[in-house]
C-alpha cells in the first residue's frame, strides 16, 4: 500500500505511543493536518499561539514523564515556538517538535514563510533534522524520540518540507529498535568511582545531599528517598528538583541557592563533602563561585559529562543515571559503619531555628506567601502546581511543600514568563484527575492570556492564582535593592479586569481582595471540578522574596526578611563539628 | 595551552555548523578548523586547533562528544602525534631578489609550483613554527598572498 509523507509521519507518531499533539496549522503542514485528522488515536490540541503550543506539551511531558509533542507551520510557526524549545531545553524536557517546511525547491529562495528552521533551533535543541526525502521519515521521527528521551532529555525538531509529505511511497514497517553510532544513550557508572564515594560519603562529618532536577527528570525518587533515609544525611533541593524528596520530611533542609533557606545555604556553606545528584552548579544555585562551599570536597553525579567540573571542580565525578548511581550507592552502603553526625545535625537545627521563612503579616493586605499556604491548605498539598516566573514563582517554591515528584513544574533554566498557564493545561491533559493550579503574576499571566481560549475548549480546568502585586514584582524588587528604589518600568499600570477577562473566555472569575475571603474563594475554585478559575488576588505590592544572596554573595551573606541588616555568618565555628 | 582535536563525525549537512556554532556560543577560541572526507565517505574528519586552560578543553571536548553527529573526540596533543599545516605563498621576485629567495626556498624545502615572471608560487608543508618561521624569512613587501590550510594531524599509535 502506498502512503504519503504526512500519512507516514502521522503513522509513525502513532507507532511512538503518542497520544497528544500540540499544534498549529498553516500552510506547511495542511497535508499534515489532513492525515492528523483521519487518526483517531492522537488527540490534536489546537493552541491559540505557538509559543503555547511548545509550552503545553512541555507541561504534559513534565507532569506525565512521557516525550511533548508539538506540530507547528514554517516561518512564523516555528519561530513563535522557538521560546518554548528553549525553555524544553534549558530543563531537559522531552518533546519532539515537527515543523512545517516551505518545498524542497524552495529551500533557500527566501520563499514565502520560510525560515531556516534548523538553522535558528541549532542552539536551544539537544538535535534537529531537516527531511530530504520522504523514505527518511519513519526512521527520523524513530531517532528523534529516542534522542528527546534517552540520556540527558531534550528537545528534538524535525523539519519538513511540504513537498515530501505528499510524495508517496510504499509503507514500510515502523524501525523497532534504532542503533546510532554518534549516539550512546547508556551510560554505566564507573564502580571504581562508586566505591570512591563510598568511602568519603562514610567518613564525612558534614554531609549534604544537593539534588536538582536530574533526580526528577530521571525517576529517581525512590532511591534518593531510600539513600536519603539509610544514610541520615540532610538534603537541599534545587527550584528544578523540588518534590523528589518530600520537603515535608526532617531531613529536607528545603530549597537553597539565592532565594534558599537559611539552613540549607549555611548547611552547604559548611559542609565538608557535598553530594550533587543531577543538579548542575548553575549560578542561581552557587552564588559567588570563589565563596561557594570553602570547605567541601564535591561528589558530582550526572548523565551528562559536559556538567562535570564546568562549574565547580568535581572531586569525585560519577557519570550516571541518576536511579542507577544511586542505587548502586545505596547497595555499597548497607554494611558500611558511617561517621557520626550528630553534631552536624545540631548545628543545622541552630540555623532552622533563625525560621528564615518567617513573614510578618500587616492588617489590610494579603501577604502573597499567606496565598500559598492557603492554597497548600486547601489542596492538602497534593495539586500540581505550575509557575510563571517572578516572585510568586519563588513563594509557591518555598511555600508549598511538594512531597511528590512531577508536582512542581516551572521554568527553572530559562525563566520564561508565560509558562504557566499552558504548562498547566498539558499537566491537566496528562492528569486529568489531579487537581492543576497554576500560580502566577500580573505580569506573567498577560504573555500567555490566548491559551484561556484552548482551555475551554478542551476543558482543562485549572485554577489559576494570580498573585497581582500591580508590578514586575521581581523586577523591581531589585530595583529596590540594587537601584535605589529607581522602579523603571516595573509598574504595571493599567491592568485588565481579570474577571471580565476570565469571563470573556467563558471561565469563572473570582477577585479577592480582603484575606477573609480568601480562604472561601480557593475552596470554591476547587470544587468546580468542571471549570477553570481564575483568582485574582489582590497582594501586598511592596512584599520581597527572602531570604536573598545578593548578586556577588555567598551562600552565608543572605539578607533575611524583616532584618535590615545582612546576616553574615561567615565565623567558622562549625568547622570543630 | 594550544591544543589540536580532532572530531570524527557524520558526514552530514549541518554537521559543520553544529561544530561552528557551539564554538561561537559558548565563546570558544577556534585558531583553525580543516574539514574534509575520509575513507568512509560518510564520515568526515575535522581537525580544530584551540587554546585554552585545561578546563576549558575539558569543556570543548565534552561538548563536542555531546553533539549527536560526532562520533569521536580525541585531544591529540594529549598523545604522541603528528601535525602539518600546508602554506601556498605568493611570492614577488626581480632579478635583484630572485637568487636570494631561492636559497630561502631551498633552506625552507619549499617547492615551487608555478613559476611567473614577477612571482613564484610555493607550497611548504609543516609545523605552524616552521610556517612562521618561512614567511617571516621574508620582507613584507615580497609576499603577495598567502593562504594556509590551517592544522592537521593524526596521533601516531596505530
Ligand atoms: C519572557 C520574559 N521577559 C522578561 C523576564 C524578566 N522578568 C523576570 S521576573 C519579571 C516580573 C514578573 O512579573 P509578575 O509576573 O507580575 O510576577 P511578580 O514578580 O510580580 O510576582 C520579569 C519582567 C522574564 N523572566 N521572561
Ligand atoms: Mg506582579
Amino acid at each position: 500500500m502506498k502512503l504519503n509523507g504526512a500519512q507516514i509521519l502521522v503513522n509513525s507518531l502513532k507507532s511512538e505511543g503518542v497520544s497528544h499533539v500540540f499544534g498549529y496549522p498553516g500552510g506547511a503542514v495542511l497535508h499534515i493536518y489532513d492525515a492528523l485528522n483521519a487518526c483517531e488515536d492522537i488527540k490534536h490540541i489546537l493552541v491559540r499561539h505557538e509559543q503555547g503550543a511548545t509550552h503545553g506539551a512541555d507541561g504534559y511531558a513534565r507532569a506525565s514523564g512521557k516525550c511533548g509533542v508539538t506540530l507547528v507551520t514554517s516561518g512564523p510557526g516555528i519561530t513563535n515556538a522557538v521560546t518554548g524549545i528553549a525553555t524544553a531545553h534549558m530543563d531537559s524536557i522531552p518533546m519532539v517538535i515537527i515543523s512545517g517546511q516551505v518545498p524542497s525547491p524552495l529551500i533557500g529562495m527566501d520563499a514565502f514563510q520560510e525560515v531556516d528552521a534548523v538553522g535558528i533551533t541549532r542552539s536551544c535543541v539537544k538535535h534537529n533534522f531537516l527531511i530530504k526525502d520522504i523514505s527518511e521519515i519513519a526512521i527520523t521521527v524513530k531517532k528523534a524520540f529516542h534522542i528527546a528521551t534517552t540520556g540527558r532529555p531534550g528537545p528534538v525538531l524535525i523539519d519538513i518540507p511540504k513537498d515530501i509529505t505528499i510524495a508517496k511511497m510504499e509503507v514500510e514497517e515502523y524501525p523497532k529498535t534504532i542503533e546510532m553510532r554518534s549516539y550512546k544513550s547508556t551510560i554505566k557508572a564507573s564502580d571504581h568511582q562508586i566505591k570512591k564515594a563510598v568511602v568519603m560519603l562514610a567518613n564525612s562529618k558534614r554531609p549534604i545531599l544537593y539534588a536538582g532536577g536530574g533526580c526528577i527528570i530521571g525517576n529517581a525518587s525512590k532511591e534518593l528517598r531510600e539513600f536519603t533515609h539509610m544514610t541520615g544525611f540532610p538534603i537541599t533541593q534545587t527550584l528544578m528538583g523540588l518534590g523528589a524528596y518530600p520537603m515535608t520530611d526532617n531531613q529536607s533542609l528545603g530549597m537553597l541557592g539565592m532565594h534558599g533557606t537559611y539552613e540549607a545555604n549555611m548547611a552547604m556553606h559548611g559542609s565538608d563533602c557535598v553530594v550533587a545528584i543531577g543538579s548542575r552548579f548553575d549560578d542561581r544555585i552557587t552564588g559567588n563561585l570563589e565563596k561557594f562551599c570553602p570547605t567541601a570536597k564535591f561528589i558530582h553525579i550526572d548523565i551528562d559529562p559536559s556538567q562535570i567540573s564546568k562549574n565547580v571542580v568535581a572531586d569525585i565525578p560519577i557519570v550516571g543515571q541518576t536511579k542507577q548511581v544511586l542505587q548502586a550507592l545505596i547497595d555499597q552502603m548497607k554494611d558500611k559503619k558511617l561517621a557520626d553526625i550528630s553534631n552536624w545535625w545540631s548545628q543545622i537545627e541552630e540555623w532552622r531555628k533563625v525560621d528564615s521563612l518567617a513573614y510578618k503579616k500587616s492588617p489590610g493586605v494579603i501577604k502573597p506567601q499567606t496565598v500559598i499556604e492557603m492554597l497548600y491548605e486547601v489542596t492538602k498539598g497534593k495539586a500540581i502546581v505550575t509557575s510563571d516566573v517572578g516572585q510568586h514563582q519563588m513563594w509557591a517554591a518555598q511555600y508549598y511543600l511538594f512531597d511528590e515528584p512531577r508536582q512542581w513544574i516551572n521554568s527553572g533554566g530559562l525563566g520564561t514568563m508565560g509558562f504557566g498557564l499552558p504548562a498547566a493545561m498539558g499537566a491537566k491533559l496528562a492528569m486529568p484527575d489531579r487537581d492543576v493550579a497554576c500560580v502566577t503574576g500580573d505580569g506573567s499571566i498577560q504573555m500567555m492570556l490566548q491559551e484561556l481560549s484552548t482551555m475551554l475548549q478542551y476543558s482543562t480546568p485549572v485554577k489559576i492564582i494570580n498573585l497581582n502585586n500591580g508590578y514586575l514584582g521581581m523586577v523591581r524588587q531589585w530595583q529596590e535593592f540594587f537601584y535605589e528604589k529607581r522602579y523603571a518600568m516595573s509598574y504595571m499600570e493599567a491592568l485588565p479586569d481579570f474577571v471580565k477577562l476570565a469571563e470573556s473566555y467563558g471561565h469563572m472569575g473570582i477577585r479577592v481582595e480582603k484575606e477573609e475571603d480568601l480562604k472561601p474563594a480557593l475552596i470554591e475554585a476547587f470544587n468546580q471540578k468542571e471549570r477553570t478559575v481564575f483568582l485574582d488576588i489582590v497582594t501586598d505590592p511592596s512584599e520581597n522574596v527572602f531570604p536573598m544572596i545578593p548578586a556577588g554573595g555567598g551562600h552565608s551573606d543572605m539578607l533575611l526578611a524583616g532584618r535590615d541588616e545582612m546576616v553574615s555568618k561567615d565565623e567558622t565555628d562549625f568547622n570543630a563539628v | 595551552m594550544r591544543h589540536i582535536i580532532s572530531v570524527i563525525l557524520e558526514n552530514e549537512a549541518g554537521a559543520l555548523s553544529r561544530v561552528a556554532g557551539l564554538f561561537s556560543a559558548r565563546g570558544f577560541n577556534i585558531e583553525s578548523l580543516t574539514v574534509a572526507a575520509t575513507t568512509d565517505s560518510t564520515l568526515s574528519r575535522m581537525t580544530i586547533v584551540s587554546v585554552g586552560d585545561d578546563g576549558i578543553i575539558e569543556q570543548i571536548v565534552k561538548q563536542l562528544d555531546k553533539l549527536i553527529d560526532v562520533v569521536k573526540v580525541v585531544d591529540l596533543t594529549a598523545t604522541e602525534h603528528i601535525e602539518r599545516e600546508l602554506l601556498l605563498a605568493k611570492i614577488s621576485i626581480s632579478s635583484d631578489t630572485q637568487a636570494d629567495v631561492e636559497a630561502k626556498l631551498d633552506q625552507f624545502n619549499a617547492k615551487i609550483i608555478d613559476a611567473a615572471e614577477e612571482a613564484y608560487i610555493v607550497e611548504l608543508a609543516g609545523k605552524s613554527q616552521k610556517i612562521k618561521d618561512f614567511l617571516s624569512a621574508f620582507n613584507a613587501e615580497q609576499i603577495i598572498e598567502v593562504s594556509r590550510t590551517g592544522v592537521t594531524g593524526v596521533c601516531q599509535k596505530i
